[in-house]
C-alpha cells in the first residue's frame, strides 16, 4: 500500500515531523512579513476606510434629517402665511363691506338732507308768496271794501232788488278785475 | 473508490516506469545557501512567492481603498470581514478581538496563500506541506495565548483558570488537572500544527499519486490498461476539487482555533 511506501520514503529523508533549521527560518521570515504588512499597513487602512464610511453614512443621515426639518419648517411657514393671507383677505372684505354700507348710508343721509332742503326752500317760497298775497290782498280788500261801500251808499240800500244788483255788479267787476289783473306771483 | 483501486494497480506496476510520490518531494535539493540556516529549495521559494503574492494583493487593496469601493475592493472587504467579524469578533467579542486582529488576519491570509500554491500549475506544492511553517504558526499562537492569559490574569490565576475545572468534586482534580494540562500545553498546539501539515501534505500526495498514475497508465502501461487512466484522472480531478475546499477550510480552522484558544485563555468564564 501507498502509506507504507510513503513512510519508507520518509525514513530515507528523515522524520517529516522534525523541521530543518532553514525550514523554520524561512517560515518565520514569511510569517513575519505577512504579519507586519497586515499589522502596520493593511488593517489600519481597512479600519480607517470603514470608519470614514460609517462617518459618511452617519453624516448623510444627519444631513437628511436636517433637510427634513428645514422642509417641515418651510411647510409650516407657508401654511402660516397662507392662513395669514386668508385672514387678511377676509378682513379686507369685511372692511369693504362696511365701507360700502357707510357710503350708502352717507348717500342716503345726503339725499334726505337735500330733499329736506328742497322741501324747506319750497315751503319758505310758498310762505313768502302767501305773505305777499296776503299783503296785496289786504291792501286791495281795503280799497275794494271802500269802493263797494261808496257804491252801496250811492245807490238806494232799502231797495232789495237794487242792492242785489249792486252786489252782483260788484262781484262781476271783481271777476273782470281779477281776470284783467291776475294775482302777482301766481 | 477509483483512486484506491488505481493505487493498488499502481503499486504492482511500480517496478516499471511508475514513480510513486514520496516524502522526498517535500525536501528537494537546495539551490542556494546550502547547509546554512537560509538554505533555499523549491518549497521555500514557493513559500516566498506566496508571501509576496499575498503581501502585494493586500497592499494594493489597502492602497487603492476608497469610500465607495470598486468590485475588487468590495470582494476583498468581504474576505476581510469574513476574518475580522466572522472568525475573530464572533469568537472573542469585538473588544478582545481588536488586540489580536493583526495576528488572526495574517494567519488566515498567510495560510490561505501558502496552502493554495499546491493547486497552482508549476508551483504544485503547498508551502504548509513541510512541517516548519505549521510549527512556526502554532508556536506564535501558542505563545500568544499563554502570554495573553498571563498578562490578563497573572500567572497564578491563569494556571488555576486553565487547569482547574469549576464545579467538579475535589477528588476528580487528581485526574482532571493532568488532563487539562496536557490539553492546554501539549495537545492543543500539537493538533493545531499537525492538522494543517497533514492535510496539506496528504492532499498533495494524493494529487501527485492520481496524476502520475494517470500519466503512467496513459503512456507507460501495457495495452488494455489505458482505460484505468480515466479512473485515475477522475480521481485526481475529484481530489483537486476537494483540495480547493481544504485549502480554504484549513486556513479557516487554523484561524478559528487560534481565536478559540486565545479567548479561552483570557476569558473569565471557564
Amino acid at each position: 500500500m501507498t502509506p507504507v511506501h510513503i513512510l519508507a520514503a520518509a525514513e530515507s529523508t528523515g522524520n517529516p515531523l522534525l523541521p530543518a533549521l532553514y525550514d523554520i527560518v524561512w517560515s518565520a521570515v514569511c510569517l513575519l512579513i505577512v504579519f507586519l504588512v497586515v499589522w502596520k499597513y493593511v488593517l489600519p487602512a481597512f479600519n480607517k476606510t470603514l470608519d470614514e464610511r460609517a462617518e459618511r453614512i452617519q453624516g448623510g443621515i444627519e444631513k437628511a434629517e436636517k433637510v427634513q426639518a428645514e422642509a417641515d419648517a418651510a411647510l409650516a411657514e407657508y401654511q402660516k402665511q397662507l392662513a395669514d393671507g386668508r385672514a387678511e383677505a377676509a378682513r379686507l372684505r369685511a372692511e369693504a363691506q362696511e365701507e360700502g354700507a357707510q357710503i350708502i348710508a352717507d348717500m342716503k343721509a345726503q339725499a334726505h338732507s337735500e330733499a329736506d332742503r328742497i322741501i324747506a326752500s319750497a315751503q319758505s317760497q310758498i310762505e313768502a308768496e302767501r305773505q305777499a298775497a296776503m299783503v296785496q290782498l289786504r291792501s286791495e280788500v281795503g280799497t275794494l271794501a271802500t269802493d263797494l261801500a261808496s257804491r252801496i251808499v250811492g245807490e238806494s240800500l232799502s231797495d232789495d232788488q237794487r242792492a242785489a244788483n249792486v252786489v252782483d255788479r260788484f262781484i262781476s267787476d271783481l271777476e273782470s278785475q281779477s281776470s284783467a289783473q291776475p294775482v302777482k306771483g301766481a | 473508490m477509483g483512486t484506491l483501486n488505481a493505487a493498488n494497480t499502481m503499486i504492482q506496476a511500480a517496478e516499471s516506469g511508475f514513480h510513486a510520490p514520496s516524502m522526498a518531494e517535500f525536501f528537494p535539493a537546495a539551490f542556494l545557501f546550502e547547509g546554512t540556516p537560509f538554505e533555499m529549495n523549491r518549497v521555500m521559494l514557493i513559500r516566498i512567492i506566496a508571501t509576496v503574492a499575498v503581501v502585494v494583493l493586500l497592499a494594493v487593496w489597502a492602497r487603492r481603498m476608497k469610500l465607495i469601493p470598486s468590485r475588487f475592493q468590495s470582494a476583498m472587504e468581504l474576505a476581510m470581514e469574513f476574518v475580522t467579524i466572522g472568525i475573530a469578533e464572533d469568537t472573542m467579542g469585538k473588544e478582545k478581538a481588536k488586540k489580536f486582529m493583526p495576528l488572526i488576519v495574517a494567519i488566515f491570509f498567510g495560510i490561505l496563500f501558502w496552502n493554495v500554491t499546491k493547486l497552482i500549475p508549476f508551483l504544485n506544492m503547498p508551502g504548509t506541506g513541510v512541517i516548519g511553517l505549521p510549527i512556526v504558526l502554532t508556536l506564535v499562537v501558542y505563545v500568544t495565548y499563554h502570554w495573553a492569559g498571563i498578562a490578563e490574569k497573572g500567572l497564578g490565576r491563569y494556571l488555576k483558570d486553565s487547569l482547574i475545572l469549576p464545579g467538579v468534586p475535589p477528588l476528580m482534580h487528581i485526574l482532571l488537572i493532568p488532563i487539562e494540562f496536557i490539553t492546554k500545553f501539549v495537545t492543543q498546539p500539537f493538533t493545531l500544527a499537525i492538522r494543517l501539515f497533514a492535510n496539506m501534505m496528504v492532499g498533495h500526495l494524493l494529487l501527485v499519486l492520481c496524476f502520475s498514475a494517470t500519466s503512467f497508465f496513459l503512456f507507460d502501461a501495457a495495452n488494455g490498461f489505458q482505460f484505468f487512466s480515466i479512473l485515475t484522472f477522475a480521481g485526481g480531478f475529484f481530489v483537486f476539487l476537494l483540495e480547493m475546499l481544504v485549502v480554504v477550510l484549513q486556513a479557516y480552522i487554523f484561524a478559528l482555533l487560534s481565536c478559540v484558544y486565545i479567548n479561552a485563555a483570557i476569558s473569565d468564564d471557564h
